[in-house]
C-alpha cells in the first residue's frame, strides 16, 4: 500500500463489504485501503450512499466483510471472535449522527454514561461514578447536574456531549465519528467539533471523522479521503487536497459548496447526472459517468491509487494535477 | 414596501403548549416583489418554517395569527377556506424539505402532476399530461414520459425534489415558498436543484423565498436577505450589503461558526456559546443576549425595534450594532 503513515494504529487492507438486498448485491465497500496514523484525524467524505459509514462500520466489526483485513494495533480485527475482540472493541469507540435516537430515552444520564463500564466489568460503584463524572466534566456538563436526568431534559447539542461522554469513559484510543455533527444547527456545530478537538488533545485520540460536509470534514483533519459510490478517490493531506484536488470528484465536491459571499457566483458548471445505483456500479471508474473527463481507457480499466503529489494520492486515468 | 407582491405585516403567530404559550412568530414585517428572490434564514425552532405556513394559511389547528398576509392586494387572512385552497397550488406554491413526505407514496408521479393540473386549469386529461411531460423535462428528469408511471419511491431524493418543484411550478405560481428545498439531499444534487429554482425563478419572473439554515445558500441566490432569531427578524437588508457589513452580532456570529474551506484544519472555530431561549419563556430583552458578546445595558432589559441604519433598506433590531466598517 502507498499510503505509508509513520506509526499506523489503524490499517484497513482491501476491504470489500456487501450486502444482499432482494437477491442483489449491493457493493458498499469495494477494495478500500487506509492507513490511519496514531495521533492523527483522518477524514473521510462522499455523499450518502457512498460507503463511509459502512466503512466506519466495518471497521468496528459491527459489518462483516466479504473479504480484507482490518489491523488495530496489528491485530486483524476480522479474525477476532467473542472474548478476545470484545476486549479490543473497548479500545475502539463510536459515535453517531442522531444524538437523541443512540441515548435510551428512559434511561438517566449517570447510567447511560456508565453502562460502557459495568460491560467492560468495572464493579466497584465508586470508580464508576469517579469515572463518569471526570467524563461528564470534559465535555462541558456538571455531573451533579445532569447525572439524574434523562435524555428528552437535553437538547441536541447536550445530547451529543452525553454521547461523546459515553464514548470516552473506557479511554479509548481510536474513535469512530459518524456525522457527528450534521444533525445540529450552525451555532451547535462549531461548539461540537471544537470539543472534539479538545477531546482528541486531552485523552490523545486517533480519529476516524466520517461527514459528507467538506468544509467540516476540513475543519477537523489532518489528512482526507474521499470516497465514491464504494471506492476511494483520493486521498492526501487536508491544506494540499483541498487547494488541489487531484481527482475531477473532489474537485466537483469542493466547487458544489455554497460560499457564503455574495460576490462568488454560484457555478454553473456542475453536472446533472446523479450517482449511479452500487448495485450495478459502472465498470472501470466508478465515477466516468458524471466525470467531463472520462474516455474508453475509464470505462475499461479500473484506476489505482497512484501518488500525483506529496502524500497525496488519486485513483485516476485523467488526474488534474 | 408598495408594490410587493406578498407583503407580511406585523404578523404574530401563537401555540398553545403544555408548558405555555410559544410564540413562534413575534411581530415580524416582510415584503417579496415579483421576479425578486427573499431568503429567510436561522436555526431550528427560529419561527422560520411557522412564518411560512403563516402565508401559506397552513398552520396548525391550535396556533393564533395576528397581523396581515396581503398577496396580490388580498389578504389571505380573511379569505374563506374554498379560496385559499383555489389560491394554494395555483398561485402560491411550495416546495418541502423532504420529498419522499411531499409526495403521495401510493400514487404515481403522472397522477399527482396531472391532478394538481386538472384542479387549477381548464385542461383535458390529455393536455394536462403534455404539461406534465414538458414539466418534469423542463425541471431536468430524463425520459419524463416514463416517469408518469412511477412512483415516488422509484425515484432518487434528488429526483423526487425534481417532482416536487414540477407540481409546485405546474400552475404557473406567482410566488414559490422553498422551504429548505437542499437540507435533505447531497452537496451535487444540492447545486443541481437551487440552480433549477433560481432558472425557473428568473424564466417565470417569479417571487420566490428560499427558507434555510445556510447562509451559504442564500449568499448567491437571494435578493434579499431576513435573518430570523427566537421568532423575529433581527436584520433584514439586500443580499450583498448584508454580506459585506453585517449590524447584528447573532448574523455576524452565525457567519464565523461556520466552518470555512479556506481556513487551516485544527483552528478552533469561534463558536456562539449557549443555546437559544425557550420560546414558552420570552427574556424581557434582547433575545440573543445571553450569547451575545456585545450585551450591555439595557439589552437585558429592553427589546431593540427593528429599524434602520445607514440606508432604508439595511434593518437591524439591536443595541450595540457592529459599526460600520468593523468585522466581517
Amino acid at each position: 500500500m502507498l499510503q505509508t503513515a509513520s506509526d499506523p494504529l489503524m490499517k484497513v487492507e482491501n476491504l470489500v463489504v456487501e450486502y444482499s438486498v432482494g437477491g442483489k448485491t449491493i457493493h458498499a465497500v469495494s477494495d478500500v485501503s487506509l492507513e490511519i496514523a496514531r495521533g492523527e484525524t483522518l477524514g473521510l467524505v462522499g455523499e450518502s450512499g457512498c460507503g463511509k459509514s459502512t466503512l466506519g462500520r466495518a471497521v468496528l466489526q459491527l459489518r462483516q466483510a466479504v473479504s480484507g483485513k482490518v489491523l488495530f494495533d496489528g491485530h486483524d480485527l476480522t479474525t477476532l471472535k467473542g472474548e478476545s475482540l470484545r476486549k479490543m472493541r473497548r479500545r475502539v469507540q463510536l459515535i453517531f449522527q442522531d444524538p437523541i435516537a443512540s441515548l435510551n430515552p428512559r434511561r438517566r444520564i449517570g447510567d447511560i454514561v456508565a453502562e460502557p463500564l459495568m460491560i467492560a466489568g468495572v464493579k466497584d460503584p465508586e470508580e464508576r461514578k469517579r469515572r463518569v463524572d471526570e467524563v461528564l466534566s470534559a465535555v462541558g456538563l456538571d455531573p451533579a447536574l445532569v447525572s439524574g436526568r434523562q435524555p428528552h431534559e437535553f437538547s441536541g447539542g447536550q445530547c451529543q456531549r452525553i454521547c461523546i461522554a459515553r464514548s470516552l469513559v473506557l479511554n479509548p484510543e481510536f474513535v469512530i465519528c459518524d456525522e457527528p455533527v450534521s444533525a445540529l444547527d450552525v451555532s451547535i456545530r462549531a461548539q461540537i467539533l471544537n470539543l472534539l478537538e479538545e477531546m482528541k488533545a486531552r485523552y490523545g485520540l486517533t480519529l476516524l471523522f466520517i461527514a459528507h460536509d467538506l468544509a467540516v470534514v476540513k475543519a477537523v483533519s489532518d489528512r482526507v479521503a474521499v470516497m465514491y459510490l464504494g471506492r476511494l478517490c483520493e486521498v492526501g493531506p487536508s491544506e494540499q487536497l483541498f487547494a488541489r484536488p487531484a481527482h475531477p470528484y473532489t474537485a466537483l465536491l469542493i466547487e458544489a459548496i455554497p460560499v457564503p459571499d455574495p460576490d462568488v457566483r454560484p457555478t454553473q458548471s456542475v453536472p446533472v447526472g446523479e450517482p449511479p445505483s452500487p448495485i450495478a456500479p459502472p465498470s472501470g471508474c466508478r465515477f466516468r459517468t458524471r466525470c467531463p473527463r472520462a474516455d474508453a481507457r475509464c470505462a475499461g480499466e479500473v484506476p489505482e491509487l497512484r501518488v500525483v503529489a506529496p502524500g497525496q494520492f488519486a485513483a485516476c486515468h485523467h488526474p488534474l494535477i | 414596501m408598495s408594490g410587493a407582491l406578498l407583503s407580511v405585516e406585523d404578523a404574530v403567530v401563537d401555540l398553545p403548549t403544555p408548558r405555555g404559550n410559544l410564540r413562534a412568530v413575534d411581530h415580524v414585517d416582510l415584503a417579496v416583489g415579483a421576479g425578486k428572490t427573499l431568503g429567510i434564514v436561522g436555526e431550528s425552532g427560529c419561527g422560520k418554517t411557522m412564518l411560512s405556513r403563516a402565508v401559506l394559511q397552513l398552520l396548525p389547528k391550535k396556533a393564533k395569527l395576528s397581523g396581515r398576509v396581503m398577496f396580490n392586494g388580498q389578504d389571505l387572512t380573511t379569505l374563506s377556506a374554498e379560496k385559499l385552497r383555489k389560491l394554494r397550488g395555483r398561485s402560491l406554491a411550495v416546495v418541502f424539505q423532504d420529498p419522499m413526505t411531499s409526495l403521495n407514496p401510493v400514487l404515481t408521479i403522472g397522477t399527482q402532476l396531472i391532478e394538481t393540473i386538472q384542479e387549477h386549469l381548464e385542461l383535458d386529461l390529455a393536455q394536462a399530461r403534455q404539461r406534465s411531460i414538458e414539466l418534469l423535462a423542463a425541471v431536468g428528469i430524463p425520459a419524463p414520459e416514463q416517469r408518469l408511471a412511477q412512483y415516488p419511491h422509484q425515484l432518487s431524493g434528488g429526483m423526487r425534489q425534481r417532482v416536487a418543484i414540477a407540481i409546485a411550478l405546474s400552475c404557473e405560481p406567482q410566488l414559490l415558498i422553498a422551504d429548505e428545498p437542499t437540507t435533505a439531499l447531497d452537496v451535487t444534487i444540492q447545486a443541481q436543484i437551487l440552480d433549477l429554482l433560481a432558472r425557473e425563478q428568473q424564466r417565470r419572473h417569479m417571487a420566490m423565498i428560499i427558507i434555510t439554515h445556510d447562509l451559504g445558500v442564500v449568499a448567491g441566490r437571494t435578493d434579499e436577505v431576513a435573518v430570523m432569531y427566537a421568532g423575529r427578524v433581527v436584520e433584514r437588508a439586500p443580499t450583498p450589503a448584508l454580506f459585506k457589513q453585517m449590524r447584528m452580532p447573532y448574523t455576524e456570529a452565525l457567519l464565523a461558526a461556520l466552518p470555512k474551506l479556506d481556513v487551516a484544519p485544527h483552528t478552533p472555530l469561534p463558536a456562539i456559546s449557549g443555546r437559544p431561549p425557550d420560546p414558552t419563556r420570552p427574556l424581557k430583552g434582547c433575545s440573543f443576549s445571553p450569547r451575545c458578546r456585545y450585551s450591555a445595558g439595557r439589552c437585558t432589559t429592553e427589546k431593540p425595534r427593528l429599524s434602520p441604519a445607514e440606508t432604508q433598506e439595511h434593518l437591524y433590531a439591536c443595541f450595540h450594532p457592529i459599526a460600520a466598517g468593523v468585522g466581517a
